[in-house]
């Protein structure tokens, strides 16, 4: 017997083994299961994009170690 | 604003009507993989979870229904990287008849052995191509690798599976 004979049976002998899912249909509605999920894993913040923090950060930064620019915001707001 | 885009920017609505639009081609697509249909609902509500915690990335644009196939599929896959190696085939999964005495009890007890023991991404593809029958062009997009290298997988899952096989019976395959 040929390796590609060999592969050949194995493939059908695996079939047979395990044979291919018939009814693969779902019988219930999954939503009230993901809601619960939703619910018990509250999401990460993900709206906002890494550069908005990054620049946030700055910003924050430069108002802890520069107070004297508060006063120059407040006069251009 | 249209579904999609309602969905990508975090509208739960929306993506209430997406899950229920998609969730049966995902969970039947998840139940061929890892056939078993309580873990398969487990894993499509996991496959959507996924969906919109990363609905950011998503493209309004995009094909939702190939995204939402890859997702469920590395959901399956990481599934079956942390199930035990030798899980039985379960009783309650409605599969096709085999026929009598085709195979001994015997055989298809060590073929069902050797094939849960092969590695998640061999058992992937195997299960995929050479259970199920998929185009190898329709496992390569659902598992985000190339067409030649599900091939390649596939080759390596039958090589493998002869040794274990040799391993565990000897005289059956043994040239």
């Amino acid at each position: 017997m040929s390796n590609q004979e060999i592969n050949i049976e194995l493939k059908k002998l695996l079939k047979q083994a395990v044979p291919p899912v018939q009814d693969a249909e779902l019988r219930r509605d999954l939503w009230p299961q993901m809601l619960r999920k939703l619910e018990e894993q509250p999401l990460p913040i993900h709206n906002v994009s890494w550069f908005d923090w990054a620049l946030a950060s700055l910003a924050a930064a430069a108002l802890l170690f520069f107070p004297g620019i508060i006063p120059a915001l407040f006069y251009h707001l | 604003m249209e579904l999609r885009e309602r969905f990508a920017a975090g509208d739960l609505e929306a993506f209430e009507v997406l899950f229920r639009q998609h969730q049966k081609e995902v969970y039947a697509w998840i139940v061929r993989i890892v056939r078993d249909t309580g873990i398969a609902e487990d894993l499509t509500v996991e496959t959507f979870w996924r969906i919109y915690k990363h609905r950011a990335q998503f493209k309004p644009d995009g094909n939702f229904r190939a995204w939402a196939r890859r997702i469920g599929t590395n959901a399956a896959l990481d599934h079956l990287r942390h199930a035990r190696k030798e899980t039985p085939l379960p009783e309650n999964l409605p599969c096709a008849p085999t026929p009598d005495g085709a195979v001994s009890r015997e055989t298809r007890g060590l073929i069902n052995r050797a094939f849960h023991e092969l590695p998640a991404k061999y058992r992937l593809v195997a299960t995929l191509a050479l259970v199920e029958e998929e185009s190898y062009a329709g496992i390569a997009e659902a598992a985000g690798i190339s067409e030649s290298l599900v091939k390649v997988r596939v080759f390596r899952a039958v090589r493998m599976l002869r040794k274990k096989l040799n391993s565990l019976r000897g005289e059956v395959f043994a040239k």
